[in-house]
């Protein structure tokens, strides 16, 4: 026992080398791009919409497909209010708020770690952005829910309380609907990758360093 | 492979129509067998699979319907029609208070020559002006979203607005004209045994702005009492020129069938615009019923008078702007004018008279050839090799003739007596030479019979190759005096305003802004049309209260249209995606009406109603 404590005090010692540091700054680069970029995609298709309703959901905002002849978002909810659907509007969101503070927050925590190149603060950023990025899914995955549960008594179409995709594809109605993580997510998949290959590489570092 | 489908998809239509051809032989009593197609060529032609898209937009006049019709090309199908002299309650056009304003209390008009706009010659696909020959006006449509946007008239001192609407190359000017010269200004008694003297023609541009399109009077010019018929603009050298045939040239009255057909010759007008321009802006002009109107006697060089043919009907400027083309109708010949040569005759002063002080040029100097086109010769278009297209009304048919050796190469009957053609592109600077329609005035036995008001009948034809082919009979409602043929893809029409571009004021977009406002005898609502109910769903008046309605549909999506009929007060209003109108009226009949949405929207269409109750 002793032996794993003071090998966990060994790990979290080790200093994070060159590489490391510029692999971090790098993940939390990128992490700044994700504002940038929708993080999931949803599809609606059917006969009189062939080429897609689309929804993009952002840290941020949400962002309906727009054309000159369509606004998507307002389409959606047009047709939702039929099954007694609130419509889909940013306020209702409260990750719009806090998600992109997170972000914010896990990025700086990110360039703390480049700067002081402590594994310890690698490793609280990592667990860090892991329990937020499970929270996040788990939120929309809850507000989505709660749209296809809440459905209000007096639509005029009464189908039976639903959860939407969140991943995957679902046949609704008439609509088949596609759920996907979008770039902003794959993105955002890089960061841990980015931080577990500067932990490797400080850790082999550091044992080359003694052996 | 799709293309393979198409192809299999083709054949097998030509097949059937092969078939239902051979079947139909034997019982076939009415119909021209001489004017026939090779069945299966044209059926691959012109078949457009489901969901391709045509090549070519066609823009039929409506003749006295008003309107304007829209037709794919090869198809020939009937695609949809933009109201512009006529109420039209499928799309609630003329009940609004905005195209009610712009009819003018007109409910009909005459819908005859539409002009696409041009850029350097060619056509830019931005609007299609056309005019009224029977109350004096001019519309002009936006391509953009296929509406009209203005209606410009009754214009003063034109009467008969026939020569009508050509556009220069560059869209300066469209171009208006009398065919029935009256005394001006308008209002002026005269006595119709004076005609020759007190009654007066006039030509005249009406200026568009290059911006937005729109129209205004601006320069017109006094003519002798003669009935101006058909115009068009020049190109390239001849661009500054504006002609018009007219008949009549004897300014007779009565029965001018046999009055105004005594001499051989009559005219084809021409004026250059830009003498006219400056003429204006150098105070040579006379304000007469509110235009500024000049007098060729003040002005030299403003018009001169091409002798043609008698009782002429088109007068076309070929491609390259070289050739102006007469086609007098009781003749066998179509005559060609050399511009250069016109203006050498006007160097010269080579004229052979005069007619109320307007030079009329020596017909043997200005005349390149007199091309023996066939009986009935009316209206002349252009393909890309050099060809001309003559309609032959009396000899139902479609010459095809060389500019240059003034050989007829081709021929092809129609069925039965053609008035104006269409080529494609085929009055611009670059004729695409692919298509003509032939626009007959006639059609009896080419359709299922519909009794004795008949439809007119359009033949499409094929001129790409060294031959002209029949590929098509298409019908439209009366009547279609000419077309335009434009490259679909040199439109870019929108189909939703965007909630941005929506300009009018008591326009509104959450149903929570739906209300009503009571002020004194007058009552605002602002009512909102989105899937599927109106809110509000009830509204409430007095007897003799002045109700306005601002509707606005708050749909953003393609093709969801909603409509607003208010029974037994006449009113029916559609409203696009994204727009607003205002419907007016006063509540003077008690009761409760029924409002319900005309225009499909959804499922529950047929429940988005609502009450209107007058106390």
């Amino acid at each position: 026992m002793e032996q794993l404590t003071r090998k966990a005090n060994v790990f979290f010692e080790t200093p994070i080398d060159l590489r490391g540091r510029v692999l971090i700054l790098i993940a939390s680069l990128l992490l700044v791009a994700t504002f940038f970029l929708p993080l999931w995609e949803i599809s609606l298709y059917s006969n009189q919409f062939p080429d897609g309703l689309m929804v993009g959901i952002f840290s941020y905002k949400l962002e309906g497909g727009k054309s000159a002849n369509r606004d998507d978002l307002k389409e959606i909810n047009a047709l939702n209010h039929y099954i007694g659907m609130r419509p889909l509007k940013e306020e209702d969101f409260t990750e719009f708020k806090w998600i992109p503070f997170v972000i914010g927050g896990v990025v700086l925590l990110g360039l703390r770690a480049a700067v002081q190149g402590k594994m310890s603060k690698l490793v609280d950023l990592l667990v860090l952005f892991t329990y937020f990025g499970g929270f996040s899914l788990w939120s929309f995955y809850y507000k989505l829910d709660l749209y296809g549960h809440d459905l209000d008594p007096t639509a005029a179409v009464k189908v039976p309380p639903f959860t939407p995709p969140i991943f995957g594809h679902k046949t609704m109605a008439n609509f088949e609907v596609y759920s996907y993580p979008d770039w902003g997510s794959y993105v955002m998949a890089i960061f841990p990758v980015l931080l577990l290959l500067a932990i490797w590489l400080s850790v082999r570092a550091s044992r080359k360093g003694k052996s | 492979m799709k293309k393979t489908l198409v192809i299999i998809g083709a054949l097998f239509l030509a097949a059937l129509l092969l078939y239902s051809c051979g079947g139909e032989k034997k019982g076939r009593t009415a119909g021209r067998t001489d004017v026939r197609s090779d069945v299966q060529e044209a059926a691959v032609k012109t078949y457009v699979a489901p969901g391709d898209l045509d090549k070519y937009y066609l823009f039929k006049s409506g003749g006295h319907s008003g309107q304007v019709y829209i037709y794919g090309v090869p198809s020939m199908r009937h695609i949809a029609t933009i109201p512009v002299f006529s109420p039209y309650p499928a799309t609630g056009y003329g009940f609004d208070k905005e195209s009610k304003e712009m009819l003018g209390g007109f409910t009909w008009g005459d819908a005859h020559h539409p002009a696409l706009s041009e850029t350097n010659g060619d056509y830019d696909g931005r609007w299609l002006f056309i005019n009224d020959n029977a109350n004096n006006r001019m519309a002009r449509i936006d391509l953009r979203d296929f509406k009209t946007k203005q209606i410009l008239g009754p214009m003063p001192n034109i009467s008969g607005n026939h020569g009508s609407t050509f556009v220069t190359e560059n869209t300066d000017y469209i171009l208006a004209a009398s065919r029935f010269s009256i005394p001006i200004p308008k209002g002026t008694y005269e006595k119709l045994e004076d005609y020759a003297t007190k009654y007066k023609g006039v030509v005249a541009g009406v200026s568009i702005d290059p911006k937005n399109g729109a129209m205004a009077l601006s320069w017109q010019v006094l003519m002798p009492p003669f009935d101006y018929d058909l115009g068009d603009a020049g190109k390239g050298p001849s661009a500054e020129w504006a002609f018009w045939t007219c008949y009549n040239s004897e300014r007779a009255t009565g029965k001018l069938e046999v009055t105004s057909t005594q001499k051989d010759r009559d005219y084809i007008a021409a004026v250059n615009w830009k003498v006219a321009e400056k003429a204006v802006k150098d105070g040579k002009a006379k304000s007469i019923g509110g235009a500024q109107v000049l007098d060729p006697k003040d002005v030299e060089g403003l018009v001169f008078l091409l002798p043609v043919a008698k009782s002429p009907h088109g007068v076309d400027v070929s491609p390259d702007g070289k050739y102006v083309i007469g086609s007098g109708k009781l003749q066998s010949i179509t005559t060609v004018f050399n511009f250069e040569k016109m203006q050498t005759a006007i160097q010269k002063k080579d004229f052979s008279g005069n007619e109320d002080g307007i030079p009329v040029l020596n017909y043997d100097a200005i005349k390149d050839a007199e091309v023996n086109v066939g009986l009935g010769p009316l209206h002349t278009q252009f393909d890309d090799k050099g060809n001309a297209y003559t309609s032959l009304f009396v000899e139902s048919a479609v010459a095809k003739w060389k500019l240059g050796t003034w050989e007829v190469v081709d021929k092809i009957p129609v069925a039965y007596n053609i008035g104006h053609l269409c080529a494609s592109e085929g009055d611009t600077k670059h004729p695409t030479g692919e298509y003509v329609v032939a626009l007959n005035k006639l059609s009896h036995g080419r359709h299922l019979s519909v009794g004795p008001s008949q439809p007119e009948a359009s033949q499409l034809i094929d001129i790409a190759g060294e031959k002209m082919s029949l590929l098509y009979d298409a019908f439209t409602e009366p009547e279609p005096h000419y077309a335009q043929m434009i490259k679909a893809d040199k439109l870019k029409p929108i189909e939703v305003y965007s909630k941005e571009e929506n300009k009018h004021p008591k326009a509104i977009w959450d149903v929570k802004d739906a209300k009503i406002v009571r002020n004194g005898k007058n009552v605002e609502v602002y009512l909102i049309a989105v899937r599927s109910s109106f809110e509000p769903a009830k509204i409430e008046v007095n007897k003799g209260d002045k109700v306005t309605i601002y509707v606005t549909n708050i749909e953003q999506t393609t093709d969801e249209l909603h409509g607003i009929g208010l029974a037994e007060y006449n009113i029916n209003v559609v409203v696009d995606p994204g727009e607003t109108k205002t419907i007016e009226f006063v509540a003077d009949k008690p009761g409760v009406f029924p409002y319900y949405c005309t225009n499909f929207c959804s499922a529950l269409h047929q429940e988005m109603q609502g009450y209107l109750l007058v106390k």
